[in-house]
């Protein structure tokens, strides 16, 4: 197996300790089948033991290793060290407060995810008793997409209105509503809209389409945005030019 | 220190954690309930669980069946009564997490998909395609944020329980992010923390898999039962450990030895099975523990595969086609091409067997109560029993919802018929005891020794003495040596000095768990000197229901090994038989 | 460049002027917002030629002469441009805003855009052959 000596520099930021962030780098001899994490690791065994980043399952769906590769975002345990050269250059995820090295603080996401209401409101009660709820393969179809997202929040770090306008929910958060928007068993679309249709919501998308292109499990956000901003459209159209028609 | 009052804490916040906490938010609005967990709840392992949840719901399908199944997968060291429970309570689980919008996979007719798995003799595993923990868990996580009385405390690692007089009465624990340590004060603790596989190098398990649940309640005084059967994945791909879930061979997968022979067949799973029809409960559908032994007997023969990463056998899906792969098991076909450049549509895929699943955990009742009054344990974490010696895959899924529930309900029983009346002047020095022993280690001056080093050694004394195959020797000099280590352990000094997300801090503590379980894995294999499921003794190949028809219990000992006990298997129904499968329909 | 938010994080600000230098897909992504005023600026130039019909045979010939000066040629050949780019990156991302499920699967993209391309072509040979 072939090998190379990669610098790595990473962004160091400790609260205690510093002021602004610097830049520290890592010479390591990395295998060409690493992917950046095995790197990464490779310092806190070895080199420094007070690098801190968050990782656990080396297969990209648990979402933790969520960073800034060569400023692009990337789960870094799927950024194969084969695809870049002898400088690697590793941040924390832009849009998002540092709280330590390559950590941050995910609070102002898990907030937003939660306020969409991101859970199944049934159109219909069903008891346990009477078994599931039938959902035919082109049902599942339109939503299952949409339920691939592993909150890692590269969508985040690419979207620039995210950036500049923080209080905007984002890409994950409105693409989870969609996704029980879209589900046949649901009935709470409405109790969705007032938040995701809201200025702070979808409307504060332009359709840039970063989200979709850095989304390592290809749930498109983008798409999901669209369609929301769509439905929202049709549903003012009807409200107001034709309010005799009930929702 | 900071006092965190609750009603009952949870410790964990993956599969078994996030059950436990909703069957608690249903249960009582009122009750004041704390998630803990070391990291985000969507962070969890049961994320990386691929193939599925086993549960009885279809006409051809019997309780009776499934009980059978799972009691002769885990080679009788399964508690029936705990099966009986489990298998019953499997499918309205299952339904439930429909109800919260699971996206299970779908029959043409609209209702839930099932599938074969290994060891089952009817097709009874629910699947949402390759993803079904994932799916799990999201469905879980996002379900858990209706209750706004379930409080969570994401990235607080729990550090030891806070007892008195026979009762658990909370626990310590590190908030991550500042280096604080608060006392939750809680009239239940659940444990749901996971499994141990990081004490093994090759694995399919997560950073975070580092038994810490275990360790917790093992120093609290609770036995650890049956640590000594580690369940070997059989297919797992050969330079990262990444699991290729048995769904593989459930769709029709096939493995091979260097010469294309289905070896299978020569380790009393064949006769042969035409390919891409796979028959239940034989062949490439038997249970992990045969598959995985079966792998090690061809590497003794030659007949593996020599490759840069060690010695293979072949996966060969080639014959079920794009379109089913992609439908069925499009994370497998993205994994194998992304971390070894092989696409299942076109390649046979090297795998070889990986460490997955601990069977044993903490010592639980039926009703997921440990002996430890007020403290409860669910998930893999704990040990039941029902999976007894070897798990059947698509089992444990199912038992972190049904043992999830149980443990709350137990939780809720125990808050409301035992009185809490904790001496608060000891409870209190407890916790300031735990809070002096973490200051301690951060800033101890000088060490002789690494966490780094220290880490790999016992993986690597385990890999050696603890593996698919074992001896008493080689077991008898794991266990020397992790008593080493546990020794050298103290030894250690923390280059980070800092409080704010000190990991260097968290990956001390977790050695120290991981060497807890090691040490509990080796002495009760060397131990139990006979060959049960996944614990095969070169030296003792038979099964001995006479001398080891029972649970190993393994007592902590802040300095020595752990004092072993033994406790007799419940059996209601199955007496210990042959496991068969051959796939003779009789 | 950065600030510290608390005691606890460092936030890092976003440029609020050049924040589309940072990527290429952001450069992208302003070209296609921009050729918007080009289109903008046509819809005015048509505008004011409505005027100048309005006003006379010879107000509406001085408006050609400026079209068909070396200014005028440009300006139209820009916007040519600008309104194909801006044209072609709508096409593009309609399977995203518009998906067409079509039992178990999902109308390819490639079909959704080309359709929308065909149609395109189409009315403007209509326009071309028949319109003027």
């Amino acid at each position: 197996m072939s090998e190379r000596q990669i610098q790595i520099e990473v962004l160091r930021y400790n609260p205690e300790t510093d002021i602004e962030p610097t830049i520290q780098a890592y010479t390591v001899s990395c295998l060409n089948e690493w992917v950046v994490l095995d790197a990464l690791n490779y310092i806190k065994d070895n080199l420094d033991a007070t690098l801190s980043y968050r990782w656990s399952c080396h297969m990209a769906v648990c979402g933790s290793c969520g960073m800034m590769i060569n400023g692009e975002p990337k789960l870094a345990c799927k950024a194969f060290i084969h695809e870049y050269s002898d400088r690697i250059r590793v941040e924390p995820l832009v849009h998002f407060p540092i709280k330590r090295d390559l950590i941050t603080d995910i609070e102002d996401f898990i907030a937003k995810f939660a306020s969409v209401k991101p859970y199944l409101i049934p159109k219909e009660k069903r008891p346990i008793s009477d078994g599931e709820y039938q959902q035919k393969p082109e049902d599942l179809l339109k939503f299952k997409q949409y339920t691939l997202c592993i909150n890692c929040m590269l969508c985040y770090s690419a979207c620039p209105k995210y950036g500049l306008v923080p209080e905007f929910i984002g890409p994950a958060a409105i693409s989870i509503a969609h996704r029980y928007n879209q589900d046949s068993r649901d009935g709470g679309r409405h109790h969705r809209q007032e938040i995701i249709a809201s200025s702070e919501g979808v409307w504060e998308c332009s359709f840039v389409g970063a989200c979709s292109e850095v989304c390592p499990k290809h749930v498109d956000p983008a798409g999901a945005l669209q369609q929301v901003k769509l439905a929202s459209t049709i549903d003012w159209y009807r409200e107001h030019l034709m309010p005799w028609v009930k929702k | 220190m900071d006092i965190i009052q609750t009603d009952i804490a949870i410790i964990g916040a993956g599969g078994a954690g996030l059950r436990a906490a909703i069957t608690l938010a249903e249960a009582n609005q009122k009750l004041r309930i704390a998630l803990i967990s070391k990291v985000y709840p969507m962070r969890s392992h049961t994320c990386a669980a691929e193939g599925g949840a086993a549960g009885v719901s279809k006409s051809d399908d019997s309780l009776d069946c499934h009980f059978e199944d799972t009691v002769g997968g885990g080679d009788w060291l399964c508690d029936q009564d705990a099966v009986e429970y489990f298998i019953k309570e499997a499918p309205r689980e299952l339904i439930q997490l429909e109800h919260w919008g699971c996206p299970w996979s779908r029959e043409q007719d609209g209702s839930v998909a099932v599938r074969p798995f290994g060891g089952m003799k009817i097709k009874r595993t629910w699947f949402a395609a390759d993803k079904s923990g994932f799916h799990i868990l999201h469905t879980l996580f996002q379900t858990s944020l209706k209750y706004p009385s379930i409080q969570r405390f994401d990235e607080y690692y729990a550090l030891d329980l806070i007892e008195d007089d026979g009762r658990c009465y909370g626990l310590t624990a590190l908030e991550i992010c500042s280096g604080q340590i608060k006392h939750f004060e809680a009239g239940a603790v659940i444990i749901a923390a996971g499994g141990a596989g990081r004490m093994f190098q090759f694995t399919t398990n997560g950073a975070i898999k580092t038994g810490d649940g275990m360790s917790l309640a093992y120093r609290a005084g609770v036995p650890l039962k049956d640590m000594e059967f580690i369940q070997y994945h059989p297919t797992g791909l050969p330079n990262t450990g990444i699991l290729l879930t048995e769904g593989c061979r459930g769709e029709g997968g096939i493995l091979i030895n260097k010469d294309g022979r289905r070896y299978l067949q020569d380790y009393g799973m064949g006769p042969e099975t035409p390919v891409g029809k796979p028959a239940l409960k034989t062949m490439e559908l038997g249970p992990r523990d045969r598959l995985s032994q079966a792998f090690w007997h061809e590497q003794q023969k030659g007949n593996t595969l020599s490759t840069q990463w060690g010695d293979c056998v072949l996966l060969d899906m080639r014959h079920l086609g794009e379109k089913k792969i992609n439908e069925r098991l499009p994370f497998v076909r993205d994994l194998s091409i992304s971390y070894l450049g092989m696409d299942p549509v076109k390649d046979l895929i090297p795998i070889r067997p990986v460490v997955h699943y601990c069977m044993g955990g903490i010592h639980t009742d039926i009703n997921a109560a440990t002996p430890l009054l007020g403290l409860f344990a669910a998930g893999e974490c704990a040990c039941v029993s029902i999976n007894g010696a070897n798990r059947l895959g698509s089992n444990s899924l199912t038992e972190l919802l049904v043992f999830g529930r149980r443990a709350a309900m137990s939780a809720i029983a125990c808050i409301q018929s035992i009185p809490r009346l904790g001496n608060k002047a000891a409870l209190t020095a407890k916790a300031e005891d735990s809070q002096s022993r973490i200051l301690a280690l951060v800033h101890k001056s000088r060490g002789s020794e690494t966490i780094s080093g220290i880490r790999k050694e016992m993986m690597q004394t385990l890999e050696e003495g603890a593996g698919i195959y074992r001896t008493g020797e080689s077991l008898s000099k794991t266990c020397e040596k992790i008593a080493e280590l546990r020794h050298r352990y103290t030894s250690i000094a923390l280059n980070d000095k800092t409080k704010v997300f000190n990991t260097e801090l968290l990956q001390a503590l977790e050695l120290s768990s991981m060497l807890n379980c090691a040490e509990a894995v080796a002495v009760c294999g060397r131990d139990r000197k006979e060959s049960r499921g996944a614990h095969q003794r070169l030296d003792f190949t038979a099964r001995d229901d006479t001398n080891f028809l029972k649970h190993t219990l393994a007592y902590y000992h802040p300095k020595d090994p752990p004092r072993i006990e033994y406790l007799d298997v419940v059996i209601t129904k199955s007496r210990p038989g042959v496991r068969d499968y051959s796939g003779v329909r009789k | 460049m950065g600030k510290k938010m608390n005691k606890n994080s460092y936030i890092r600000e976003v440029p609020r002027a050049s924040w589309f230098l940072k990527q290429p897909r952001y450069i992208r992504y302003m070209a296609r917002e921009v050729t918007s005023l080009f289109i903008g600026a046509y819809t005015l130039m048509l505008v004011i030629a409505i005027k100048r019909v309005a006003e006379g045979p010879d107000a509406f010939q001085n408006f050609l002469e400026i079209l068909y000066s070396p200014l005028g040629i440009l300006f139209n050949i820009s916007t040519l441009l600008a309104a194909l780019y801006h044209s072609t990156s709508w096409f593009n991302v309609t399977p995203q805003a518009m998906p067409i499920q079509w039992g178990e699967e999902f109308v390819s993209g490639r079909i959704i855009v080309g359709a929308h391309y065909i149609i395109w072509i189409a009315i403007s040979i209509l326009i071309l052959v028949f319109g003027v």
